[in-house]
């Protein structure tokens, strides 16, 4: 800090500032040097994420700011792209409304669960924990597995859902569940829902185990007085920082919502009921080849995302007060 | 010192554990025990849904598969989906042990390299600020938040202008900077008290002792963690459009062939399909079972009193 406070006394403002400047950069070279093992320890990570991470994402955003349909070279236009998407681009709109809804719902009843399930799971005995953790981990671990719900909500009788409904007589004729609009957004919640136990839960799981066992003994002495006095003012605030990471992991998945979608009610659903950002960037990068503008949609939804990040950090850093 | 520590906690541990054992944790009331089981298994069921799945499908003879009313449970199990799996696997053009080898040597170099890169830049990162750190977490942290679909034409171009196309470096080398092993090791090493290091510091451990030595077994919770998502990651990426060679292809390509697509299911095969999905999924699941089971108490903070 010496370094920064040693400006030169005489001189005009600007001799000064370039001075103070000047002190600065040598401020922070001798602190570059004094660190530099840990550039070595940081290194191997940060060549290979700014080469296959952060390279991707700042040429997509640039290319986002032209005309690209991936034969000829990037022409540029300037704002063009997103004047398009929110000023002529209605089906845009009518996705950005579904991913709202999608995210809005989804996003905080996915998080809450992952934690209040990880919470519950985490007093178990050892293996019985680790087979527990199977069982609610089982829609991520096996892959592609929402496509049960496929065989489940199959519109004619041969779909689980519409086979029993009509053996009880509940309904007369099969149901088109992932094909009248009607049904569709809630059948999409209830899957997507159902897949929201995912990196989040496996880091409050391990999240939980790190936590000192001493701090519930002073809780104790303290007077807290139940398990949920306990979580509140004991185990959530020494989670914050797995807190925040499954606030990502769930702002993540339930923003980029659009395989599940796909998969399950047709490319594009009927009515569009059920697009979302994801599947209107995918119809113009992987069908129309316009990567210049399914860029700007990308760009558009990375900054939902960080918009909501902010916003839950915000909470977070309020919890256990 | 730093033994010293280390010995410290595993005996803590030891007592601990015998002490939870022995007596019931304080706050619990029995009703709300009751409660918290009596949730765990309606949603269990809820959740184990497509393992069951999953499993009853690969035992069901092909009448089985599409019967009505359909039925979840087998009636008459049979092997007969796993013999035609494996007839056909002996008739591929190529030996189906080197799809197995593939990804088995994918998955373990990429989460092997993932697990020691993440591991020591989070570090660093976590108990030091240096010039640069924290605006290089928080690109790791935005990058999350970036669409995979639109970065897989610039992620091609450079990889392709490597000239790593067609070789296994194309998938092993980027999966050593999945930002989310990254982000969740940075999160759990923040819990590890600064003192610790420094007080390591004092006696003379250098820097790799102390990540290497300390840091590393008290967030071994965290990285078992890490070790499932890489794996996960790696096993089940078919990859198809950074490798041409049949002989390097993986094994969730060889039996997506076998498989169809969902969009076009091979019905014909729906049963070898089906045993394929299993023996796909056991695996990672094997490994999963043996990782949570040995996230255990580390003890973090009481290895030091501040």
């Amino acid at each position: 800090m010496a370094a920064i406070s040693a400006p030169a006394k005489e001189g005009t403002n600007y001799e000064r500032y370039r001075a103070r400047k000047r002190a600065m950069r040598a401020h922070t070279w001798a602190e570059i040097k004094k660190h530099r093992t840990l550039y070595l320890f940081l290194a191997p990570f940060a060549i290979v994420f700014t080469a296959f991470v952060l390279a991707p994402v700042v040429i997509s955003i640039i290319l986002s700011f032209t005309y690209f349909n991936v034969l000829e070279l990037p022409r540029f236009v300037g704002f063009q792209n997103y004047l398009n998407l929110f000023l002529a681009d209605d089906v845009f709109l009518i996705a950005l409304r579904n991913t709202m809804i999608l995210a809005v719902i989804t996003g905080p009843i996915g998080y809450m669960s992952a934690f209040l399930f990880a919470w519950f799971i985490n007093e178990l005995p050892r293996f019985v924990r680790a087979f527990v953790t199977l069982v609610f981990y089982a829609p991520t671990i096996t892959g592609a597995a929402f496509m049960v719900w496929g065989f489940i909500f199959t519109g004619d009788a041969f779909g689980y859902l519409n086979a029993n409904l009509l053996r009880l007589g509940i309904i007369q004729e099969p149901v088109l569940w992932l094909v009248n609009p009607a049904y569709m957004m809630p059948v999409i919640i209830i899957v997507v829902l159902w897949m929201s136990l995912g990196a989040g839960f496996l880091a409050f799981i391990a999240g939980l185990s790190t936590i000192d066992e001493a701090l519930y003994e002073a809780g104790l002495v303290d007077g807290v007085k139940n398990r949920w006095q306990e979580l509140w003012f004991i185990t959530l605030p020494n989670m914050q920082g797995m807190l925040m990471f499954g606030a990502v992991m769930a702002i993540t998945a339930s923003f980029a919502v659009g395989q599940v979608t796909q998969d399950l009610a047709g490319f594009p659903s009927t009515d569009y009921a059920v697009h979302t950002v994801v599947n209107h960037l995918i119809d113009y990068g992987a069908i129309r080849f316009e990567m210049g503008y399914a860029s700007a949609i990308a760009t558009i939804l990375f900054l939902a995302m960080i918009y909501a990040k902010i916003l839950v950090g915000k909470f977070i850093s309020k919890i256990g007060q | 010192m730093v033994k010293a520590i280390r010995q410290g906690n595993r005996t803590a541990v030891k007592r601990r554990a015998r002490i939870s054992r022995a007596v019931r944790k304080p706050n619990r009331s029995i009703g709300g025990d009751i409660f918290i089981w009596f949730l765990l298994i309606i949603f269990g069921a809820f959740f184990a849904f497509p393992l069951v799945f999953a499993i009853n499908n690969a035992f069901k003879p092909l009448n089985e598969l599409f019967i009505w009313p359909p039925r979840l449970f087998v009636i008459n199990p049979t092997m007969g989906n796993f013999q035609d799996l494996f007839i056909l696997m002996s008739r591929s053009w190529v030996t189906f042990s080197r799809y197995i080898f593939n990804t088995v040597f994918i998955t373990a170099v990429g989460t092997v390299g993932h697990l020691m890169v993440a591991s020591m830049g989070a570090y660093a990162i976590s108990k030091y600020n240096f010039p640069g750190s924290k605006f290089f977490f928080g690109l790791v942290i935005t990058t999350l938040m970036f669409s995979g679909f639109v970065t897989a034409i610039p992620n091609f171009l450079i990889i392709a202008s490597l000239g790593w196309i067609d070789t296994y470096w194309a998938i092993i080398i980027p999966a050593f900077a999945m930002p989310l092993g990254f982000f969740l090791l940075k999160q759990f090493i923040d819990t590890v008290p600064m003192s610790l290091v420094e007080s390591a510091k004092i006696d003379g451990a250098s820097e790799w002792t102390i990540y290497s030595r300390i840091i590393m077994p008290l967030v071994k919770p965290a990285m078992l963690t890490a070790m499932i998502f890489s794996v996960q990651a790696l096993w089940n990426n078919p990859q198809a459009n950074l490798i041409y060679t049949e002989q390097l292809k993986t094994l969730p390509f060889a039996l997506g062939q076998i498989m169809g697509s969902p969009h076009v299911p091979n019905i014909a095969r729906a049963g070898t399909g089906a045993a394929a999905t299993l023996i796909m999924i056991i695996v990672p699941i094997l490994l999963f079972i043996v990782a949570q089971s040995n996230i255990l108490k580390t003890m973090a903070n009481s290895g030091i009193k501040e």
